[in-house]
């Protein structure tokens, strides 16, 4: 049915490290609040030296931030390998074909497809919600317009979009016999790898996976297990409650209540570290995306911790490049 | 809905035949249908048709009737209006991220199909976008016309 593990589908070099069969290392980068790039690309140098991707997030929790594919554009200026997250939530499928053309004619090679945490989640719950597609569409959209190189009115692309198609899984959250066979609809949609929501449940996790590896569906699809760092339990408490689709074991929250203040930091690091650790044992799992939510200065220790290091490098700007010496690009630099 | 909503709502199963048997008898006068001509049956069936499956299923005239694929749960009523839901956003009590005092559509979607006897199968179908030109027509003529039949490339029906 899907032949995703044996043809490259794009220029991608995310897919270039998951087909050699490494272990595959994504990060999230936080976009700014800011029409300055070169808070991207201090954020971008951190995270490039030590994953094989960046995921510039779309508008994530609802919440207004630097565009994703601006983002994106920045980042592969910069030579460096983003991951294009695009939500449905925003805009309806004339933009969003439109998007997907622009980031490809940008450089970019890794399309995240998502639908998208609904307004209510962000500060601004008064918006217009669109969903004028879902993830599965907007998967088989992107897919129509690489291999079949059309839009969805049936017009014709004169060069089509190289890209390698990403979608999420929630295999955390009701209804939990679903989920295995959601992520075959995404499979079937036209996804070659999937990064999951944030994993805490280990022993949850296995058991979606024997489901999964039963289907037949890891030799289809690269998984990369969801991961990132808890800082305190009162950020736990607040991202399982206000976070659409995490969930945390109380006994995690436990673990750094009863840790001493000053150490809960590092608490925090260890269960991820401790996370991934035990993720890497698991039959089919491919790689593991790390979302460290304003802790990105974590992201480096975590890798390197959990024995991840070193990563091919991403070809992307060194610290001495001009791109990372402190200037103001809008004053004329 | 009340009682009647309610009682409906734990048979599933007689819904999707009750379906079965309303599509074969649909299907079935459509020559006369055409013959009448289907702006006018339109004209005629739509008022009801929105009345009894805003009653019944909270109906929002999508046009494009996938109900019965839906473990006869509308997948329009889920605020995201996912046609191949569930989100990842569904709360550990099984109730929806949007409204959190309802419970997920497509959570009740999925048990209400593994209780049919037929079309429980179609839940893995991958559901077309919408076709948003059809919304507040008569999805029983637009099932006759093969108006929603329609699809973009790379999709099939």
């Amino acid at each position: 049915m899907v032949d995703t593990k044996l043809e490259y589908h794009s220029g991608s070099r995310l897919e270039r490290v998951l087909k050699a069969g490494r272990f595959a290392v994504t990060a999230e980068l936080n976009p700014p609040d800011s029409a300055e790039p070169q808070e991207v690309y201090d954020a971008a140098l951190v995270l490039s030296q030590v994953c094989d991707a960046i995921n510039a997030t779309d508008a994530s929790g609802a919440n207004t931030h630097m565009s994703s594919v601006a983002i994106c554009a920045l980042l592969t200026r910069a030579g460096y390998e983003p991951v294009f997250q695009v939500s449905c939530r925003d805009r309806n499928r004339i933009a969003i074909q439109g998007d997907i053309l622009g980031a490809a004619a940008m450089g970019v090679r890794n399309l995240l497809c998502l639908t998208g945490d609904d307004t209510t989640a962000g500060d601004q719950p008064q918006a217009k919600r669109v969903f004028d597609l879902d993830s599965i569409h907007l998967l088989r959209i992107a897919k129509t317009m690489r291999d079949e190189s059309k839009l969805m009115s049936g017009r014709d692309l004169t060069s089509p979009p190289r890209l390698f198609l990403g979608a999420a899984s929630n295999p955390f959250v009701p209804p939990y016999d679903w989920r295995p066979r959601r992520l075959a609809k995404k499979v079937k949609a036209g996804a070659n790898f999937i990064q999951t929501q944030y994993c805490f449940d280990v022993d949850r996790f296995e058991k979606f996976m024997q489901v999964v590896r039963d289907m037949g569906l890891d030799e289809k699809v690269y998984i990369l297990v969801g991961v990132g760092p808890l800082r305190s339990e009162r950020a736990a408490e607040f991202m399982r409650t206000k976070v659409p689709g995490v969930v945390i074991p109380d006994e995690i929250v436990d673990r750094l209540r009863k840790s001493p203040k000053e150490k809960k930091r590092k608490v925090g690091k260890q269960i991820c570290i401790e996370i991934i650790q035990q993720v890497r044992e698991i039959k089919g799992i491919a790689g593991v995306h790390i979302m460290a939510y304003k802790q990105e200065e974590l992201v480096a220790e975590i890798i390197e911790e959990s024995r991840l290091l070193p990563r091919p490098r991403q070809p992307g700007a060194q610290p001495d490049d001009p791109l990372h010496q402190r200037r103001r690009w809008d004053r004329g630099g | 809905m009340g009682r009647f909503g309610r009682w409906l709502r734990d048979h599933p199963n007689f819904l999707a035949k009750t379906y079965a048997f309303a599509e074969r008898f649909v299907k079935g006068l459509a020559p006369l249908l055409e013959k009448i001509g289907y702006d006018r049956v339109e004209r005629i069936i739509k008022p009801p048709e929105d009345w009894a499956k805003s009653l019944v299923f909270g109906c929002q005239m999508c046009g494009q009737c996938i109900l019965h694929s839906t473990g006869m749960t509308c997948p329009m009523t889920c605020p995201k209006n996912l046609r191949n839901g569930p989100c990842g956003g569904v709360r550990l009590n099984g109730h929806c991220e949007v409204k959190p005092e309802m419970r997920c559509v497509w959570v009740e979607a999925f048990e209400r199909s593994e209780k049919m006897t037929v079309y429980s199968n179609e839940m893995r179908i991958l559901q077309p976008p919408v076709n948003r030109e059809l919304g507040h027509r008569s999805a029983w003529v637009t099932m006759l016309t093969e108006e929603d039949q329609i699809v973009s490339p790379g999709w099939e029906r």
